[in-house]
């Protein structure tokens, strides 16, 4: 008896331990290591910042090197005197934004899908994953050729009169065009998580509603809106959390002015070469995006216990 | 209202003797009519050019194999099917077109479709708020309700946390809360146990009476059917077979398959041997030489089969001949004997193989009783027992 539960208990502990073991490895320890970066001081030098841990000059070294580390940087990055909180604040709004144009273009396609024909859900199913196949950055940049002033959306907006030929939409290289980019982009992310609680939904509910006097609009607002929230939820964290970091689509599509922490980033760490500042901003980031994280396996955790 | 030959649908309800029966009623206007219905679904007919015309204040009950059209027929009452062909009216008004959030009727489900998000309160309270019935009157509403189905203590409780009987019992209050003009309850209390499901019945029967609504149910369980309602339905393959009392759907049934339906029978293969004004005389296929007589008018000629059919209650077994000479008479052989407390079921062997069953109440406590099995038994019944069947 105590053989037997011991196997079932190590097999469950093993059955535990991988994924932790999987997250510390990949995510834990890379992460300790930027942290231990973003407490250097910058340098010239094989990596270029200091101190570096090196236990072969004894331990005495190693513990001075310990002793040279600081939150400088995170001073640098959170001080009003330079343009990180802005960036930050710049992305949360971008991404928030994008986040609500998402649910209001992901909604009703994925009720559509949802409430279309069985025979043909895994097919709508398939166009919407369909532009996985093709590369991202690929993508991104098929919306410049689209937007730009000599781009398809202008040529064909001259060539219906809407638009005179001397004043072209001017939409590449503005905030609009980031907006237009991460709505396309995430799209999927948004629509999968919403399509799925949707289409659990048992279409009997609605026909108690309306037989209890309730028109399909109220319905809809007391019925399939509140069934559908895990959906949406998870729909909006998945492109939120993805989209604050982003960095292609307001390269590409943004012009110098999109100010998002992304973009910042990659600017510190290839142009001004500060890999301490930078992983201060990537350590930051990180705190910014586990408040939703957390948020959501909260959510997750209550909707399990509520089943 | 008119007095007719149905009279017998006397009931008693909650104290209140009943003597109602407007089908017999030429002036009486029905409040739900079906009018050559037709359901089709694609290529298959699940409702079949069905007329039906059912009274205010009138319990009715459908009976059916599962499959034959009852949910259906509920479905396009209370609009969520529209009929192919034909025609509905609720209280004089063509009900086609309708959505079914402006009916005047309500519907249990099936399935019970409650709400999952929200609380067996809210629940309840749902077709009230819909109404914009007064905060203080929704909540007594509510109360009333949950004290109807016993579910006091669960109202805070969302459906995923009760057992099936008592979700079932929260889509019934849900369904009755807006108390409407028809309320379609489909199998409302097929997860109950007997116990309760019998309280349920008399609470439903006394509900409405007191509220003057009209009942349109679905069961599986035909003894609830001749329990709460007025008549009967039984149908099959999207018609209707026979709409009568209870009584009469048991005792006088019109075809084979509304006796074999409808409780437990014995159907004798037989051919019209004589017949005179109310007395038909039969030779049955089990029983060859023996002249069976059965009391009735019957539109059978002499030598056509019919089919004789006998309620095992109406089936005597002795060791004995019976004294009476009138009486009819049939030998065989003890097969099996079941003992179900009350009852003990004598099935009987008669000398083609056939078998018959007879019921006969246990008066007193006898535990070696005195027929036993390979007894030679003859089975006897009156002439006014059996029912001719040409059907
Ligand atoms: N939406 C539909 N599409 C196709 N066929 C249907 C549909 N709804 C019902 N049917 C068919 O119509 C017939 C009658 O169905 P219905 O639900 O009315 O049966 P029922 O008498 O209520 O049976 P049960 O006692 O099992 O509930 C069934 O054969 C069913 O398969
Ligand atoms: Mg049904």
């Amino acid at each position: 008896m105590a053989v037997k539960s011991g196997a079932r208990s190590s097999g469950r502990w093993l059955v535990v331990t991988i994924p932790y073991l999987w997250l510390l490895a990949l995510f834990l320890v890379p992460f300790l290591i930027v942290f231990k970066i973003s407490l250097s001081q910058d340098a010239i030098a094989q990596p270029p910042y200091l101190p570096t841990f090196d236990l072969s000059e004894g331990w005495a070294a190693f513990k001075d090197a310990f002793g040279e580390l600081s939150f400088e940087n995170y001073g640098y990055v959170l001080s009003w005197d330079n343009e990180f909180i802005e960036a930050y604040g710049s992305s949360l709004w971008i991404a928030g934004i994008s986040t609500i144009l998402l649910l209001l273009v992901g909604y009703p396609i994925a009720y559509g899908m949802a409430r279309a024909p069985k025979s043909i859900r895994p097919t709508l199913l398939m166009l919407v994953i369909l532009p996985f196949w093709t590369s991202f950055l690929i993508r991104v940049y098929a919306w410049i050729g689209i937007l730009s002033p000599e781009g398809l959306l202008n040529q064909l907006l001259i060539a219906l009169g809407i638009i005179s030929p001397d004043a072209p939409l001017q939409i590449l290289a503005t905030d609009t065009a980031v907006y237009i980019g991460i709505v396309y982009s995430y799209l999927p992310f948004m629509i999968l998580p919403l399509y799925s609680a949707l289409e659990k939904m048992d279409e009997t509910l609605l026909e108690a509603a309306a037989d209890l006097g309730c028109p399909p609009f109220a319905a809809f607002w007391k019925i399939t809106w509140p069934l559908s929230l895990p959906g949406v939820f998870a729909g909006c964290l998945l492109c939120f959390i993805p989209a604050v970091g982003e960095f292609v689509i307001p390269d590409l599509l943004g012009g110098s002015d999109t100010l998002m922490i992304g973009k910042v980033l990659w600017t510190e760490f290839s142009v001004n070469r500060s890999w301490t500042v930078s992983s201060a901003v990537a350590v930051l980031l990180l705190m910014v995006l586990v408040i939703p994280i957390v948020f959501y396996q909260n959510l997750q955790a209550r909707e399990v216990e509520g089943r | 209202m008119s007095t007719g030959v149905a009279e017998k649908t006397q009931k008693t309800v909650g104290g209140i003797r009943r003597t109602f029966a407007p089908w017999n009623d030429p002036q009486a206007v029905p409040l739900i009519r079906y009018q050559n219905v037709t359901k089709r679904f694609g290529e298959f007919t699940a409702v079949d050019n069905l007329s039906l015309d059912i009274y205010e204040r009138e319990f009715f009950a459908l009976l059916g194999p599962s499959g034959c059209g009852k949910t259906t027929l509920m479905r396009m009452l209370a609009g969520f099917e529209e009929p192919t062909e034909g025609q509905i009216t609720l209280a004089g008004q063509d009900l086609v077109g309708t959505p079914p959030y402006k009916r005047q009727t309500n519907m249990m489900f099936q399935s019970y479709a409650l709400f999952p998000h929200m609380s067996v309160w809210d629940n309840i309270a749902f077709g009230l708020r819909q109404d914009r019935m007064e905060k203080g009157a929704v909540a007594a509403r509510v109360e009333e309700m949950l004290k109807l189905v016993k579910l006091e203590k669960f109202a805070k409780r969302k459906p995923h946390q009760l057992s099936g009987g008592q979700r079932q019992r929260v889509a019934l209050a849900r369904s009755l809360a807006k108390r409407p003009k028809v309320l379609l309850l489909d199998e409302p209390l097929g997860a109950l146990d007997k116990k309760l499901r019998e309280e349920t019945q008399f609470e439903l029967m006394d509900i409405q009476m007191e509220l003057g609504m009209t009942f349109l149910i679905v069961t599986h369980d035909q003894e609830e059917a001749m329990t709460v309602a007025d008549r009967i339905a039984v149908m099959n393959h999207g018609k209707l077979v026979q709409v009568a009392p209870p009584a009469v759907i048991y005792e006088q049934p019109n075809s084979r398959y509304v006796a074999d339906f409808v409780g437990d029978v014995n159907i004798l293969d037989a051919k019209v041997t004589a017949l005179a004004p109310g007395l038909v005389t039969l030779e049955a296929e089990a029983a060859p030489g023996m002249k069976l007589t059965a009391t009735q008018e019957c539109e059978a000629k002499v030598g056509e089969s019919v089919a004789l059919a006998l309620r095992p209650e109406k089936l005597r077994v002795e060791l004995d001949p019976p004294a009476d000479p009138n009486v009819n008479c049939l030998t065989g052989t003890i097969w099996d004997i079941g003992y179900l407390g009350d009852l003990s079921i004598y099935h009987v062997e008669l000398p083609n193989g056939t078998r018959v069953k007879a019921a006969k109440p246990n008066l007193t406590r006898m535990v070696e009783r005195p027929i036993t099995w390979e007894d030679k038994v003859y089975v006897s019944f009156t002439p006014d027992a059996g029912v001719i069947l040409t059907r």
